[in-house]
C-alpha cells in the first residue's frame, strides 16, 4: 500500500472528504431501510455478490466505464436477491444461511472470474477491499468533478429521486410488508427495488473508498440513527449527518496517523454509534442504567415507607430500628442510598435507633399500602385469586398505581373499608 | 515456525490438499451448529473481527507466527462476539445490524491497523498478513498442519463430550434453560469453537470463504437428513471433499476460491437431487398430490351425481359428469380410472364400479365431515364451506375424521356405505369396543 503524505493540501484534501461523504450518505439514504426491515447483512451480502457482475459487465464492455458497471451491479443484485429469496422460501434454508451460500458463492466466482480473464488489468480484489480513496483527486474528471465523486453523486441523487417518489410506499413496506400488501402496494416489488439500488450504489462507491466502508456506512449510520429518533425523516437526515461527520473525522485521523483513509472513516463511524450507544438520550445504555437505577432506588424509597407504615399500623409503640429495616431490604448501596434520600428529603426521622415516619412521609406511605390493599381486594374480587396469593403481585405492582387508577380501583370495589385479610385500607 | 516438510514426507500439493480437508471437515462439523442455530453470519464477522487482532499481534510479535497471529486474530474474534450480544442485548439496534457493524467496523480497525503496520520501517517479515485477507493456501507449513490437527481434535473432542447438550440448544434452547442446563455457557462453547475453526481457516482460505467453509457444508448437508449427529457427519464429508476437489480441479486458480466453488457444486446438487426437501423432490411431491386430488374430485363428482338413486348404480352420462365441475382434462383422468377398475364407460356414459363406489364414498366422507367442521367449529357459513373442503379434505388425519364421522352419523348424514363395516370374525378382545362400531 502507498501512502500520500503529499495531499494534505487542501484542495486534494477536499474532494476527499467530499467523495466519502457523498458515499456515506448515499448508502444511508438506502442503509435506513436496510435497518428498519432487518435486513442489514444483506447490504455485507450484495456488496461482495456484485463482483461477477462487475468482472461480467468489464468483460463485454472492455471498459471500466460507469454505465455496464452499474448495469452488471443491477443485474447480479436482482440475481442474488432472487436466489437468496428461492433458496429461503423453497428450498428452506434458513434466511441467513441462504444469503451466506448465496454471497459467497458468487464473490468465490467472481475471484476466480478475476483471477482468469482480467488479471494484471485494472482490476484489483485488495482495492475492492479497501479502495483508493487517496488516488480520488488525480482520478479523471468528468464535469469538473474526479470521476468517482461524479458517480456518487449520480447514485446519490438517484436514491433521493427514489425515495421522493416512493417515500409512503417504502415507509409502509419497511414497517408493515402484510398491510402494504394488503393495501396493493408490492412489497416484494419494493423488496426488489431496494435491493437493487443496494447493489448499485455499492458498486458506485467500490472504485473510491471499497466495500468495507460501503457495508458499514450501509449499516453503522442508520443504526446510529435509529438509536436517536423514532420517525423515519429524521432518522434518514440523521444518518445523513452521521456520515458526513464520518468522513471529515475520519480524513482527518488518517491524515494524522498516515494511514488508510477509508478504514478510518469506517472507525470514525463505528466510534459515532459507539457515542450513541452509550450516551443517546432516550435508547442509550448510560440512560437506561440511569432510569433502571432511578427506579429501583423508588422501589427501595417506597418498601422502606409501606415498612415503616405497617409496622406503625401494628403497634406504634414499638418502631423500626434502623438495622431491622436495613435487614429486611437488603443491604445493598441501593438500600442504604435510598434510605439517605428519605431522610433527606425529610420523610423518616431517626429517634436514637428508631425510624420513625414524618407527617410528610406517613401521607406517602398511606398511598402505597392504599393502592397495595386495593390491589389485592381487587384480585381477590373480580379475579377469584386465593388469599394467599395476592401479596406478591400487589407488592410489585403498588409502585406503578397512580391516582386515575386508584380512583377506578375504589369506584369498582366500592369504597370498601378493608382488604381481604381484613387490614383497614387507609384512606 | 520451522518449515519441516520432509518431518511428514509430503510434498507441498499433498499438505494443501491434507490441509484443506482437515478444515473443511472441522468447519462442517462447527458449522453445523451455527446454520441451526441461525448463527450463519457469524461465521462471516468473525473471519472479519479477526484482522486487527492479526494487526496488533503483528506489531507486538514483529513476525508472522500461526500461532502468535492466531491468539491475537482469536482474541479480537471473541471481543466481536461479545459487542454484538452487548449491542443486541442492550440497545434498541437489532441482532442483524449489530453483526453488520461490529463486521464492518472491526475490519475497518484492521485495514488501518495492517496500512501502519506494513509501512516502511517497521521491520519484520510482513509477508503473509495478506494472506489472511485472502487466503494462501500455498503458504501452510507443516507446523500449521500439526495446529489444524490438535484444533481439529479438540473441536472433535467437545463436540462428543457435549452432543447431547448442544444438540438440545440447537433444537429447543427454551427447554435446555428450563431443564437448568448451562445454556449459555453451552452456547459460549459453541461459538468459541466456530472461533477457533475459523480462525485456524484465515490464513488458508481467507475471509470470506472461510465464511463460505463454515455455511456451505452444513447447509447441504442439512438437505439430507433430519438428524444431527447424520449432518455432522455428512457436513464433515462435504467439507472433507471440497477441500481437495477444489484444490485439484481448480489448478491455477486462487484456491481458496476453487474450493469454495467445490462446496457450492456440492449445494447446487443438494438443492436439486436431495430426497425430501431437495427441488426435484418437492416438485414430483405436488404433481403427485394434484394428481390424487384430480382424481379423488372425479370419484366424488360421481357419487354426488349418482347418490340420489344409491344403492342402485346409476349410469351417468358424460355431459353431466363434464357439467358437473371444470375439469382440466376429462379424458385422461376417465381412461386412469377405467383402468384401475372404478369406473365402466361407454362412448357417451360412465358409471361407478362396485370398487368405484367404495373409494367414491369413502372420498365424500371426508369432504362432509370436514364441511361439517368448517360449520360447527370454524363457524363458516354453509354456503362457504365447499370450496375450503375442496382445498383440505385431502389432507386430514385419520383421527379427525374418525370424531367427526360419528356426529355426521347422529345427523343422518353419513354417506351410503361407510357404516356398514362387517364385523370382524374373531374375537378382538376388550378394550377395542370402539372399533366395532
Amino acid at each position: 500500500m502507498q501512502f500520500f503524505s503529499d495531499i494534505v493540501n487542501p484542495s486534494a484534501g477536499t474532494w476527499i472528504v467530499l467523495t466519502g461523504a457523498a458515499t456515506n450518505v448515499a448508502c444511508a439514504m438506502v442503509g435506513c431501510f436496510l435497518v428498519l426491515r432487518r435486513m442489514s447483512m444483506m447490504g455485507d451480502a450484495l456488496s461482495h455478490a456484485v463482483l461477477p457482475g462487475l468482472v461480467v459487465a468489464f468483460l463485454l464492455s472492455g471498459s471500466i466505464s460507469i454505465v455496464p458497471l452499474f448495469l452488471g451491479a443491477a443485474a447480479v443484485g436482482l440475481l442474488t436477491t432472487f436466489l437468496t429469496q428461492t433458496l429461503h422460501q423453497y428450498a428452506r434454508v434458513p434466511s441467513d444461511a441462504s444469503m451466506g451460500v448465496v454471497f459467497t458463492s458468487m464473490f468465490a466466482f467472481g475471484v476466480v472470474l478475476v483471477k482468469k480473464y482480467v488479471a494484471g488489468l485494472h482490476f484489483d480484489i485488495a482495492c475492492v477491499y479497501e479502495g483508493s480513496l487517496e488516488l480520488v483527486p488525480f482520478a479523471e474528471p468528468i464535469a469538473g468533478l474526479p470521476r468517482p465523486l461524479f458517480t456518487t453523486l449520480l447514485v446519490l441523487l438517484a436514491n433521493l429521486v427514489l425515495l421522493i417518489f416512493l417515500w409512503k410506499e417504502l415507509k409502509l413496506s419497511s414497517f408493515d410488508a402484510n398491510l402494504a400488501t394488503t393495501m396493493g402496494f408490492s412489497a416484494t416489488a419494493l423488496h426488489y427495488l431496494l435491493m437493487t439500488m443496494v447493489a448499485v450504489t455499492t458498486v458506485a462507491s467500490f472504485e473510491a473508498v471499497g466495500s468495507i466502508l460501503v457495508v458499514a456506512m450501509l449499516i453503522v449510520p442508520a443504526a446510529t440513527a435509529h438509536l436517536l429518533c423514532d420517525r423515519l425523516s429524521i432518522m434518514l437526515a440523521l444518518s445523513a449527518a452521521v456520515g458526513i461527520a464520518a468522513s471529515v473525522l475520519g480524513y482527518w485521523a488518517a491524515i494524522y496517523w498516515d494511514t488508510n483513509i477509508a478504514g478510518m472513516m469506517t472507525v470514525a463511524v463505528g466510534m459515532l454509534y459507539g457515542l450513541a450507544v452509550m450516551f443517546s438520550p432516550r435508547y442509550g445504555i448510560c440512560s437506561t442504567l440511569v432510569s433502571n437505577l432511578q427506579m429501583s432506588l423508588r422501589v427501595f424509597r417506597e418498601d422502606l415507607l409501606a415498612m415503616l407504615y405497617r409496622v406503625e399500623e401494628l403497634d406504634a409503640s414499638k418502631p423500626l430500628t434502623a438495622a431491622e429495616a436495613r435487614k429486611a431490604l437488603g443491604s445493598g448501596w441501593q438500600s442504604r442510598w435510598a434510605m439517605a434520600n428519605l431522610f433527606r428529603a425529610g420523610h423518616i426521622d431517626r429517634r436514637g435507633d428508631q425510624l420513625q415516619l414524618t407527617d410528610r412521609g406517613r401521607d406517602d406511605a398511606r398511598r402505597l399500602v392504599r393502592s397495595h390493599r386495593l390491589w389485592e381486594t381487587y384480585l381477590v374480587e373480580h379475579l377469584g385469586m386465593p388469599l394467599d396469593h395476592v401479596h406478591e403481585p400487589a407488592h410489585r405492582i403498588e409502585h406503578f398505581i397512580d391516582e386515575k387508577m386508584l380512583q377506578e380501583l375504589d369506584a369498582e370495589l366500592k369504597r370498601k373499608g378493608q382488604d381481604p385479610h381484613g387490614r383497614e385500607i387507609p384512606e | 515456525m520451522t518449515e519441516l516438510p520432509i518431518l511428514l514426507g509430503l510434498a507441498l500439493s499433498h499438505k494443501v490438499m491434507f490441509g484443506t480437508a482437515l478444515l473443511g471437515s472441522m468447519a462442517g462439523i462447527v458449522g453445523s451448529f451455527a446454520v441451526l442455530r441461525g448463527r450463519s453470519l457469524v461465521g462471516d464477522m468473525l473471519a472479519h473481527s479477526a484482522l486487527p487482532g492479526i494487526g496488533l499481534a503483528f506489531l507486538i510479535l514483529g513476525s508472522r507466527s500461526m500461532l502468535g497471529l492466531s491468539v491475537g486474530a482469536l482474541a479480537s474474534g471473541l471481543l466481536a462476539i461479545g459487542a454484538v450480544t452487548v449491542i443486541a442485548r442492550w440497545t434498541r439496534t437489532k441482532e442483524d445490524a449489530a453483526i453488520g457493524i461490529v463486521l464492518s467496523t472491526f475490519f475497518g480497525a484492521g485495514v488501518v491497523l495492517l496500512s501502519i503496520v506494513q509501512k516502511p520501517g517497521i521491520a519484520g517479515n510482513k509477508a503473509g498478513l495478506d494472506s489472511y485477507l485472502f487466503g494462501e493456501p500455498g503458504n501452510m507449513l507443516t507446523g500449521d498442519l500439526v495446529i489444524l490437527s490438535g484444533v481439529g481434535a479438540a473441536v472433535l473432542l467437545v463436540v462428543a463430550l457435549l452432543f447431547k447438550e448442544f444438540k438440545l440448544v440447537c433444537f429447543d434452547i427454551d427447554f435446555a434453560q428450563s431443564q437448568g442446563w448451562p445454556t449459555l455457557m453451552l452456547d459460549l462453547l459453541m461459538m468459541a469453537s466456530l472461533a477457533v475453526v475459523t480462525i485456524v481457516g484465515l490464513p488458508i482460505v481467507g475471509v470470506i470463504l472461510m465464511a463460505a467453509m463454515i455455511i456451505l457444508p452444513a447447509a447441504t448437508a442439512r438437505f439430507w437428513t433430519n438428524r444431527l449427529h447424520l449432518m455432522l457427519l455428512l457436513a464433515a464429508g462435504f467439507g472433507l471433499a471440497a477441500g481437495p476437489l477444489g484444490t485439484y480441479f481448480g489448478k491455477g486458480l486462487p484456491a481458496g476460491a476453487s474450493i469454495v466453488l467445490a462446496g457450492a457444486s456440492f449445494f447446487v446438487i443438494s438443492v436439486l437431487l436431495a430426497p425430501q426437501r431437495g427441488v426435484l423432490a418437492q416438485v414430483l411431491a405436488e404433481y403427485q398430490l394434484r394428481k390424487r386430488m384430480t382424481r379423488e374430485h372425479l370419484l366424488r363428482s360421481l357419487y354426488e351425481l349418482s347418490e340420489s338413486n344409491l344403492p342402485e348404480l346409476t349410469k351417468l352420462s358424460l355431459k353431466s359428469v363434464r357439467d358437473y365441475r371444470h375439469w382440466v382434462s376429462l379424458e385422461k383422468l376417465l381412461e386412469q380410472e377405467v383402468e384401475k377398475g372404478t369406473i365402466l364407460r361407454d362412448a357417451e356414459h360412465v358409471q361407478l364400479t362396485p370398487l368405484g363406489l367404495r373409494r367414491a364414498s369413502e372420498l365424500t366422507k371426508a369432504h362432509r365431515l370436514w364441511e361439517m367442521y368448517l360449520v360447527q367449529f370454524a363457524n363458516i357459513a354453509p354456503d362457504h364451506v365447499d370450496r375450503d373442503a375442496d382445498a383440505i379434505e385431502h389432507l386430514l388425519p385419520e383421527a379427525l375424521l374418525l370424531e367427526l364421522e360419528q356426529k355426521l352419523a347422529d345427523e343422518g348424514r353419513l354417506p351410503y356405505l361407510v357404516a356398514e363395516v362387517p364385523l370382524s370374525p374373531h374375537d378382538l378382545g376388550s378394550g377395542t369396543q370402539d372399533s366395532q362400531r
